[in-house]
């Protein structure tokens, strides 16, 4: 099992270079370190269960994606396959500082990709 | 100490502005230099509360108090109540529509996080009135005075 990165975490740029993906949010710092990440469209389920610092794949592009994430204090959010967010929601996010990426790969080819890539998910 | 009370409006089915009386109270909880886990406990909780005012209460109110025991977070609607309390606070129940799922919630496990990081919750509810939450955050809360 390829665990290269497991220990230290991932940055975000590498997390782009894996996903080939557009970061929607600009000039953002990309060097804060992915631990974990996690898959869902339930918003309640990032707010009961996903720790600080965790970054979330969604499908879902509405701005309770942004204040979700914001509140619940997650590193950065990708949306998955080529399904970008509105202006206003990017704006949003920018006000509060949050990365967001778009990537074409759907959640599970993304997944897959960090997943190989060493980012272990919450679980282990 | 002088603690002021702040009020914020609650707009039913404003999922453009659902969130800000929440992040209005992370605002000011960290102006008032409360620690990140306290904040990030508060402002979870009020926006689960939010977000149920939001989609089941009609139109609503969040209010929030402080004194150097506590943080006090009140959420009124006037929206149909909730007929079985015990069933809405089990983890899994909802009864949201298709609409309120396809925005990521309906999980049924809202009120359950608000339990679960409250260090004080009580809801109380009248069908065809409305409901009324309660939550108060105690650990972690030290005024910088004391
Ligand atoms: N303010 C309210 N007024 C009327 N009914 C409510 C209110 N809050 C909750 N309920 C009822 O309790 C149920 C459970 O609420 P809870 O917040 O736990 O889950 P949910 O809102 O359905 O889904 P989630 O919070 O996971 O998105 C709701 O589906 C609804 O039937
Ligand atoms: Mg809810």
């Amino acid at each position: 099992m390829i665990k290269s990165n497991s220990e230290s975490g991932t940055s975000l740029r590498h997390v782009v270079k894996i996903l080939n993906a557009e970061v929607l949010t600009g000039e953002e710092p990309l060097d804060q370190t992915v631990q974990h990440v996690e898959c869902t469209d339930l918003m309640s389920q990032v707010l009961a269960f996903i720790k600080s610092g965790n970054l979330l794949l969604t499908g879902l592009t509405n701005i309770q994606v942004v204040n979700t994430a914001d509140i619940s204090g997650l590193i950065g959010v990708v949306f998955v396959r080529g399904r970008s967010p509105s202006k206003e929601v990017i704006a949003k996010a920018k006000e509060v500082g949050l990365p967001l990426f778009l990537t074409s790969y759907s959640m599970y080819e993304a997944a897959g990709h960090l997943y190989l890539n060493g980012l272990p998910g919450s679980t282990e | 100490m002088h603690y002021p009370r702040h009020e914020f409006p609650i707009k039913e089915m404003d999922f453009v502005r659902a969130g800000e009386a929440s992040l209005q109270v992370k605002k000011i909880l960290r102006e008032m230099k409360a620690e990140n886990d306290l904040v990030r406990r508060a402002t979870i909780a009020c926006y689960e509360a939010e977000i149920n005012a939001v989609v089941y209460g009609r139109d609503g109110v969040m209010s929030l108090e402080v004194d150097d025991e506590g943080i006090y977070i009140y959420v009124e609607d006037k929206g149909d109540g909730i007929p079985d309390i015990e069933q809405a606070m089990m983890e899994g129940f909802s009864t949201a529509t298709e609409e309120i799922r396809e925005m990521g919630f309906g999980a049924g496990m809202g009120l359950p996080n608000i339990m679960k990081n409250a260090d004080e919750f009580t809801i109380s509810s009248a069908v065809g009135e409305g409901t009324r939450l309660k939550i108060i955050f105690r650990s972690g809360w030290t005024t910088e005075e004391a």
